[in-house]
């Protein structure tokens, strides 16, 4: 394997590695938005009932352990999609999604302190204006940190789709490593830690702005 | 009106958290509920909102019973004020105590104006608004509490142990705010604690409960300590009930002696002093402390200030009508934590007028049982 200086390979390439970026982050955004918005029905079911949380937070735990090989080969065979439909990773990627965020969303819920629920019901919220408005935003710091365990890990994780066919920035991985093509290889694995670690980024800085009174310092000017 | 016809609250398991509960709250009073823990007054309580359904009996509100009632339009007429403040963590405190006014259709400008009111109403300075909940104190907390109650105007009141988090001080501020914003609004209030003392320093009514969610007694709190209706409620009630009656008795008849006073920082001598002690007063006449013969010897000949003996509690008297503003259990307190064993009086500005004993404020309760004004 060879590195060459100054990497003539990127300069003529730079179409193919726009092209499987937004590729890769199509791939790995968009399940994780979906398994978000499933979550959060999961995660409340999970935080209101005992048998819910009894079955959703197990199997949450078993989901994850699964190896997302493993679930990319499976998810052809119960979906009955084409080997190369991006459903593929997509499918397994959502559920890791939902394994990371069920027990967050529903740790997070669970958290809220029962006064303030009870004091959300007693001056006349209706049960899902209060879920929407009280415990939610309340829940927000939790799961914005489950948030970008469960982007962090996509972004890699959309990588292994490569090995199935499934494009993105893998797919250059798993070329360079074939056409002994060092340059492609480091390339596209840097790209994929800058841009999880942008993302990453991009989310503390999105939760920190939603929640301006967990930075509330506690005592500031306060007396008897 | 708030009354209890029958009620009873039945758990599935059985347990019995209400028991056939019987009961009528003033409008424009103070109800207190009290009892021991499991004795079903929080429950009584959040019946009335329907935070709870009884499982027996109805509750009726201005005669209407509230089973008629959609739940969260109820809710929004009735203030709710509940222990640990319960305050919107994500919401600054002018966002908090606006919450009632948006959810009842105001628009958010009119909701804030009608919220900064309430914050100085109860006594919140308005630089406190932006804040959010976490930084403020136990008890700036709980005034937020109250003010989120007021907010849509209810004329009826919810209160869940409110001041029981915070410490004493605070509690007796906020007690005594909590008064004196009722005198000003006559809201049906109904309070819920476990502590006797708070019962009957702020309970027009009390209503003592029993485990097992009985109501053991219903009255004043001067018939509750005069007359308990059992030995439930007299050993809750507690051990000095003779005592703190007397705080229900107007103290108008205990006559008002002499007391000797010299100015600190003045030369005084030994003979000056009555019985061996003298109020140490400043130059409007106010109480700073006691000097003793023994205290004076050691002084150089002057009242030194910052050595005396601490004095006790003082009791209030109304100098410019002739009539007491205090009970005989402030005179008697005053005598009784004296050094000298004369307690001081002192007027509304809080100069000297006078003093008291321990003797004259007893004689003056038996006069008082004389004339029938005692509950025997």
């Amino acid at each position: 394997m060879n590195i060459d200086w100054p990497w003539p390979w990127l300069p003529a390439n730079t179409d193919d590695i726009a092209e499987a970026t937004s590729e890769h982050l199509y791939l790995a955004l968009l399940p994780v938005l979906v398994g978000l918005l499933v979550s959060v029905p999961l995660g409340w079911a999970a935080s209101r009932w005992t048998v819910a949380r009894g079955i959703l937070v197990p199997l949450a735990g078993v989901l994850y352990t699964i190896p997302s090989l493993a679930l990319i080969t499976l998810v052809p065979l119960m979906l009955g999609t084409q080997i190369i439909d991006p459903l593929n990773v997509q499918v397994p990627l959502a559920i890791y999604t939902i394994a990371l965020l069920v027990r967050s969303v529903s740790d997070a819920l669970r958290a809220v302190p029962g006064e303030v629920t009870a004091a959300a019901t007693a001056v006349g919220y209706r049960p899902f204006h209060r879920f929407l408005t009280i415990e939610l935003p309340l829940a927000v710091p939790v799961i914005v940190a489950g948030l970008r365990v469960a982007v962090v890990s996509a972004m890699s994780l959309t990588a292994v789709g490569a090995l199935v066919g499934i494009g993105g920035l893998g797919r250059l991985i798993t070329e360079g490593f074939l056409r002994n093509n060092g340059v492609e290889l480091v390339a596209a694995i840097v790209l994929i830690v800058v841009i999880a670690l942008i993302i990453d980024a991009l989310l503390l800085l999105a939760g920190r702005v939603a929640t301006p009174w967990t930075r509330a310092q506690r005592g500031a000017g306060a007396t008897a | 009106m708030i009354e209890f016809q029958a009620v009873t609250k039945r758990y599935p398991d059985g347990t019995v958290a209400v028991d056939n509960l019987d009961l009528a709250v003033e409008d424009g009073r103070i109800t207190v509920f009290v009892g021991p823990s499991g004795c079903g007054k929080t429950t009584s309580l959040r019946m009335i909102n329907r935070m709870i359904d009884p499982t027996g009996g109805r509750i009726l509100l201005d005669g209407k019973d509230i089973r008629e009632s959609d739940p969260p339009l109820l809710r929004r007429g009735i203030g709710y004020v509940i222990q640990h403040a319960g305050l919107f963590p994500h919401r600054t405190v002018l966002d908090n105590v606006a919450t009632v006014p948006l959810l009842t259709g105001q628009s958010r400008r009119a909701a804030r104006a009608r919220a900064g009111e309430l914050l100085e109403l109860v006594g919140l300075p308005t630089k406190l608004a932006k804040r959010y909940p976490a930084q403020l104190s136990g008890g700036q907390q709980q005034r937020v509490g109250v003010a989120r109650a007021l907010a849509a105007a209810p004329p009826v009141l919810l209160m869940d142990e409110p001041f029981s988090a915070v410490d004493p001080i605070v509690r007796d501020d906020l007690q005594q705010q909590l008064l004196r914003l009722q005198s000003e609004l006559d809201k049906t209030i109904v309070f819920v604690t476990h502590d006797i003392d708070e019962a009957i320093k702020l309970g027009d009514r009390v209503a003592v409960f029993r485990v097992g969610g009985r109501l053991a007694q219903y009255d004043t709190p001067s018939e509750l300590l005069a007359r308990p209706a059992d030995d439930f409620v007299s050993s809750f009630v507690g051990r000095d009930r003779g005592y703190r009656a007397l705080g229900f008795l107007d103290a108008a008849g205990v006559p008002i002696g002499p007391v000797t006073t010299v100015r600190a920082g003045e030369p005084a001598t030994a003979d000056q002093l009555t019985d061996g002690w003298a109020v140490a007063v400043d130059a409007g006449n106010r109480p700073l402390g006691w000097v003793s013969t023994e205290l004076l010897s050691t002084m150089d000949g002057s009242v030194d200030a910052d050595r005396l003996v601490s004095g006790g509690s003082l009791f209030e008297v109304d100098s410019g009508a002739g009539v007491t503003a205090g009970s005989l259990r402030n005179a008697l307190d005053a005598a009784l934590s004296s050094p000298s064993a004369v307690g001081i009086a002192v007027d509304g500005d809080g100069a000297v007028v006078g003093g008291v004993t321990a003797d004259t404020v007893l004689a003056a309760l038996a006069d008082a049982r004389r004339a029938g004004e005692v509950p025997a």
